[in-house]
């Protein structure tokens, strides 16, 4: 069942240095401030053991065995600041350390209601890459605004079937199929959960 | 009749709440919105349900401006995952119902109660459209499992699979039977339509409307004819709306079936995916996107030097404060618009001449 690492030696970057958030006085917290795109990146930053995702060559569409799912259990997604500083040795890298996810790579129009995501599977076969983008897209669904629209693709030249797998993250009547899966659905909410501290 | 962009205003008419999910699809009855029956249609949801709708009679003639619409029925506990989208008969008898759940359920109008008289089995997964035929006597259903199915109807409410039809290559979205012709048509994820005709009792693919032929580029979600059938609109993923006309010179030729062209694209409107289009018999083509705006267009009979195009005639910028799945023109004498959107509503519009009696 085990097979070798696809991407046993990721490459880890070094984290972005946050720039600091002003605290809130107790006026400013009913003010309704613009999203931007720090906040979307907070949102999305994602903990994760993601070369033993990337270990098991079985993808949802083959249906999802046992040994899987408890995988994706160190899979979680959960917002920066409470993961920054989780010293786990075993789950040691976030999206963010193998540049999965960067800043950058958000495009936040909180006057448009629009964001994009680019995100970027470490390796180009990555069969994780419709289940990543399936977990930005629930998470982004749940925690902004009802106005907005999202996309999410991966990055041009990262993913050998690129197109196939951004024409499918973007189709919302499969990911509304998706999300009717109850074993998809906990693999999503264990993606999600956030972690303990 | 002439329209002119500037001559028509969109008035809301009323919003209707109910559904507690995303409204993916509505359907008018066809037998209704005549003096004595008044308008009536199904809208279907995420919620797992489909809600008959009827205007209220008593408001409807002596203003046009106020209608007052009412829940009449809410069809639930059937179907156990989301409710795709949904087709009444020609008669209005019967509302098809086609469900994620794999199966579609028939249900019959008694005296103002519904009753699920037929389940359709045979789909491996989600089932995404469903529509009846113009005799009434065919019903065809698609859906995930890239397969397109005709059902025949047998007496006492009984269906029986007389086609599994295969050939597109990813799930198919939307089936729809030509308004008089026994030819069915379907597009699908895989960028294509798809035309299909019954050839001594074997249904199969006449022809493929695909990036080939100048047809889309990225996934059709849905079609609609003209009043005559003679013009077919797609919409799709690629932001464009694309005309379709029969070549009516091989309409006589032995087969009976006439092959369709590409006439014209409508592109440069919507920023996002085009859900829904809807051809009133008017000639008036409604277009509902991810945009959230319900865009009208009609033939400019101006630009025939350049070959036949469409213009804006009005667009509606948030109609619904989420992506509108469904757009579709009533029945009857008024010009009615159902728009269905993610924000879980049902909203009715009447498209309004700004001068009244010039002809309209």
């Amino acid at each position: 069942m085990v097979s070798e690492l696809i991407n046993a030696n990721p490459i880890v970057y070094e984290k972005k240095e946050r720039r600091a958030r002003s605290v809130p006085t107790a006026v400013e917290e009913y003010v309704v401030e613009p999203i931007d795109q720090q906040e979307v990146f907070d949102i999305l930053s994602l903990q994760l053991f993601w070369y033993g995702l990337c270990t098991f060559k079985s993808t949802y569409y083959r249906g999802i065995s046992k040994l899987f799912l408890l995988l994706l259990l160190l899979f979680s997604l959960t917002f920066l600041n409470h993961v920054r500083d989780i010293k786990d040795p075993e789950h040691p890298y976030s999206l963010e350390e193998l540049k999965v996810i960067t800043e950058d790579a958000i495009e936040v129009d909180d006057q448009q209601s629009y964001v994009r995501i680019t995100f970027t599977p470490t390796v180009e076969h990555c069969s994780m890459a419709t289940i990543i983008g399936l977990c930005l897209r629930v998470k982004l669904l749940r925690s902004l605004p009802s106005r907005y629209k999202v996309d999410i693709r991966v990055a041009p030249g990262s993913h050998a079937s690129e197109s196939a797998v951004n024409k499918q993250l973007n189709d919302k009547e499969r990911v509304a199929a998706a999300l009717e899966n109850p074993n998809l659905v906990d693999m999503v909410d264990e993606c999600l959960a956030p972690s303990y501290d | 009749m002439e329209f002119h962009e500037g001559a028509c205003e969109l008035k809301l008419l009323q919003t209707l709440d109910g559904h507690t999910d995303r409204v993916w699809s509505l359907a008018w009855n066809p037998a209704t919105g005549t003096a004595e029956t008044p308008l009536v249609f199904a809208s279907c949801s995420g919620d797992k349900t489909v809600r008959i709708w009827e205007q209220n009679p008593s408001l409807s003639s002596s203003s046009s401006s106020y209608s007052s619409w009412n829940c009449k029925a809410v069809l639930e506990d059937t179907h156990t995952r989301t409710v795709r989208s949904c087709s009444w008969s020609p008669s209005g008898k019967l509302l098809a119902v086609a469900s994620f759940d794999a199966t579609t359920s028939i249900w019959e109008n008694v005296g103002g109660d519904f009753e699920c008289v037929s389940t359709l089995e045979g789909h491996e997964n989600e089932v995404k459209s469903v529509s009846w035929n113009a005799a009434g006597t065919l019903l065809a259903t698609c859906g995930r499992d890239k397969s397109v199915w005709i059902w025949e109807a047998q007496p006492g409410n009984e269906f029986e699979c007389v086609s599994v039809l295969q050939g597109h290559s990813q799930d198919v979205k939307m089936v729809l039977w030509h308004p008089t012709l026994d030819v069915l048509f379907s597009c699908s994820y895989d960028n294509t339509v798809k035309v299909w005709a019954d050839d001594d009792d074997d249904w199969q693919c006449v022809q493929t409307l695909g990036e080939p032929n100048n047809g889309h580029s990225s996934t059709v979600w849905a079609l609609s004819f003209n009043k005559t059938g003679d013009k077919m609109v797609t919409c799709s993923d690629d932001l464009t709306l694309k005309i379709w006309e029969m070549d009516s010179t091989s309409m006589q030729s032995a087969d009976g079936y006439a092959p369709w062209r590409h006439l014209c694209t409508i592109t440069g409107y919507h920023d996002r995916t085009i859900f829904s289009v809807h051809w009133s018999s008017e000639g008036i083509i409604a277009s509902g996107a991810a945009d959230d705006a319900i865009r009208f267009f009609v033939e400019d009979k101006d630009g025939l030097v350049d070959g036949p195009s469409y213009k804006l005639l009005l667009k509606e910028e948030k109609a619904h404060g989420m992506d509108i799945n469904s757009v579709q023109w009533s029945p009857g004498e008024k010009r009615l618009l159902a728009s269905a959107s993610d924000d879980g509503t049902v909203k009715i519009w009447e498209l309004a001449s700004l001068c009244t009696g010039n002809g309209y």
